[in-house]
């Protein structure tokens, strides 16, 4: 424990307890939307309405809950994987002030209509420009700490972490740049067929370097530590690493599948998507081979089971996503339930497993404790692991079934369902089977923040000394 | 030579890296102009067109409706025939969308006269029992706000008379967004 004392734990902490708290607020905004789709009524217009609401909710759970997540995981694993301490501790602690009023910021603009538009690209110019100096500082203090490191070798969690920092970078950027008119409104550069791919460039890039670079740089770092067993192969890591940061730039058209975007563009997208199967389960073979001889630890340590179960939903995410950019299957799900199906089978299922598992690995060791209740920590993996099962397989069956309907026509080339409402009707009771998910997966979240809440709570002063070790040691 | 021991190296290899991608599938289309159509044949948005497109996004209707038919025989047979790249050479932003929670509304000006939407918007489900859409009679009691009208016409820069400017005056919200509405689908001369 006296070698902790040279890392600089303040902001981490910070981080994390915002993480949990806009966590909170993404899903309780998640389940009012959830209701609002099949009890108008629901609906508080102005700031209340679905249309508002949902850019609230893809919002808190990305930029509120997943990125200081990261950022309080990144500071940790980057000053122990560098054994040294963070660059700049101060700025860390600024970027935490910084970031919980950008956010605050972010919501209540979100809630006045003041958006662009654009799929997790929502905030207007300002906070767009907030959003690049925060993440500019974060990455500051991340290529400062590797600079100094006292380990000659980055280890393969530090390459994500990288990546993640340039990749975020050049998409929000990319996708951001519009000519203002007012404080609170812009347009974007970019125009109609182009503005649409360089939009799904940067909304599927998101994915990349918020839902899979960053889970994975935790994944690499946890599972060998969570197990005491050594990486599987760190060949394939590399390799793994380079296809997959080299391919998922192609995919982004895969969204734009029979728009009017040219053809070949799609394609492209297509071609590369299937591609990144191989990439993708690079990373899920390595965390099974790393597996081989411990399955029994499957019992034992609960933080194997989060991280196992993460990485394989994330075997899972990364075929169905493929299938899903092939034209005949595009053809059948496309602007239907099993798009939001499968993102929160990716969301609900291996990043906030793989964060989670994080958080119980990291709060004790920065707070010099132990974990508050494995129990609790269990039952949290079992609520969310069934919340999520059914709200996935709920909404896949509701997807296939109306697009389905959409699809039926009469020998005579008549459609058998004319009116879009008999489509819609029959989703009901499918989306209060999915509210039903969501609030027990809910539940298990209050779970996994109270768990945390009570590890921090009975942490032993020691925490008070080990900011006085850190406050003279530098 | 070990990329994982050189920091600056590795950032630049993994910058190149994403740039590859980057650069064939989304800047050649747009700087080669393969994604640009020819906006010849395009009818500017009138003023209060686009007054009406800023509440479009503003509350979100993009969320639950798409606004791009698809080339396939039950998509043309339901929503008109598939979107052609002319008719959103204009659009910034494209609203083109993912998700049909509701129906696809590229094409929705031909199919409803203003009275229709005005009805509608009010009270969705005085028409459909079962839909699930926000009711917007809010939006007929807010005076539209053309503090910003001309700068977003010069900043878009679509051409307008006088009188285009003049007709704002007085209209509700709700007017800009149905006269919007009512343009969908008859975007090409």
């Amino acid at each position: 424990m006296r070698q902790d004392a040279q890392y600089d734990y303040r902001a981490i902490k910070g981080f994390a307890i915002s993480s949990l708290f806009w966590g909170i607020v993404g899903l309780v905004v998640g389940l009012l939307i959830s209701l609002q789709l099949v009890y108008p009524s629901f609906n508080i217009p102005p700031w209340f309405t679905y249309g508002r609401l949902r850019p609230v909710h893809t919002n808190a759970v990305i930029y509120g809950f997943t990125v200081p997540a990261a950022f309080s995981l990144f500071f940790f694993l980057v000053q122990r994987l560098c054994r040294t301490r963070l660059a700049f501790p101060g700025l860390a602690r600024v970027t935490l002030y910084f970031f919980n009023v950008a956010i605050v910021l972010a919501a209540l603009s979100l809630f006045a209509g003041m958006n662009q538009s654009k799929e997790y690209s929502e905030l207007e110019w300002p906070l767009d420009i907030g959003v690049v100096i925060l993440w500019v500082m974060f990455s500051i203090n991340i290529i400062g700490t590797i600079m100094k490191r006292k380990e000659e070798q980055m280890y393969v969690s530090l390459w994500y972490i990288l990546a993640t920092i340039v990749g975020v970078a050049i998409v929000y950027i990319g996708n951001n740049i519009s000519v203002p008119v007012s404080l609170f409104k812009s347009y974007p550069i970019y125009a109609g067929a182009n503005d649409a791919n360089v939009q799904w460039w940067f909304g599927h890039n998101a994915v990349a370097f918020v839902f899979t670079t960053l889970p994975l740089a935790v994944f690499y770092y946890l599972l060998p530590k969570a197990t005491q067993a050594p990486l599987y192969s760190h060949r394939l890591s590399i390799i793994g690493f380079w296809a997959l940061v080299f391919a998922y730039l192609w995919t982004g058209a895969h969204h734009l599948i029979y728009t009017p975007l040219p053809d070949w563009i799609q394609t492209v997208a297509i071609a590369f998507s299937i591609f990144l199967i191989a990439p993708s389960w690079a990373s899920v073979i390595n965390g099974y081979g790393t597996m081989q001889g411990q399955w029994e630890q499957m019992r034992s340590n609960y933080l194997v089971k989060f991280i196992v179960l993460g990485i394989t939903f994330y075997g899972l995410q990364t075929i169905q996503g493929p299938s899903q950019a092939i034209r005949a299957f595009s053809a059948l799900i496309h602007y239907t339930d099993w798009v939001p199906g499968h993102v929160h089978m990716g969301t609900m299922g291996w990043l906030t497993m793989t964060l989670s598992a994080g958080m119980y690995y990291m709060v004790p060791r920065i707070y010099n404790t132990e974990v508050y209740s494995i129990k609790l920590a269990n039952l949290h993996f079992w609520l969310v692991l069934v919340g999520q099962l059914i709200y996935s397989v709920t909404m896949w069956i509701t997807g296939i079934r109306q697009g389905a309907m959409w699809q039926a026509m009469d020998h005579d080339g008549s459609l058998v369902y004319p009116n879009f409402i008999q489509t819609l009707a029959p989703n009901y009771p499918f989306w209060n089977m999915r509210t039903v998910g969501g609030v027990i997966f809910f539940a298990g979240f209050l779970v996994f923040v109270f768990n945390i809440y009570k590890t921090i709570k009975n942490a032993p002063a020691l925490e008070k000394i080990q900011e006085r070790d850190a406050a003279q040691t530098a | 030579m070990n990329v994982d021991k050189r920091p600056v190296v590795f950032i630049v290899l993994a910058t190149l890296t994403i740039l590859a991608g980057t650069l064939f599938t989304t800047f050649i289309p747009l700087f080669l102009g393969t994604a640009t159509p020819s906006v010849e044949k395009v009818i500017p948005y009138k003023p209060l067109e686009v007054e009406g497109r800023d509440i479009y996004i503003r509350e979100g209707c993009n969320n639950c409706h798409t606004q791009t038919v698809r080339p396939l025989p039950f998509e043309t047979a339901r929503y008109g025939p598939p979107s052609k790249i002319e008719e959103s050479a204009i659009d910034r932003p494209h609203l083109w969308g993912s998700r049909r929670t509701g129906p696809d509304l590229a094409r929705v000006g031909a199919k409803y006269p203003a009275a229709w939407h005005y009805l509608h918007l009010k009270d969705p489900r005085s028409m459909y029992r079962d839909s699930n859409m926000p009711a917007y009679a809010w939006l007929n009691e807010r005076k539209l706000d053309t503090s910003y009208t001309e700068k977003k016409m010069r900043v878009l820069g679509y051409p307008y008379a006088t009188a285009d400017m003049q007709a704002l005056a007085g209209k509700t919200e709700m007017d800009a967004l149905v006269a919007y509405l009512t343009r969908l689908g008859k975007e090409l001369k």
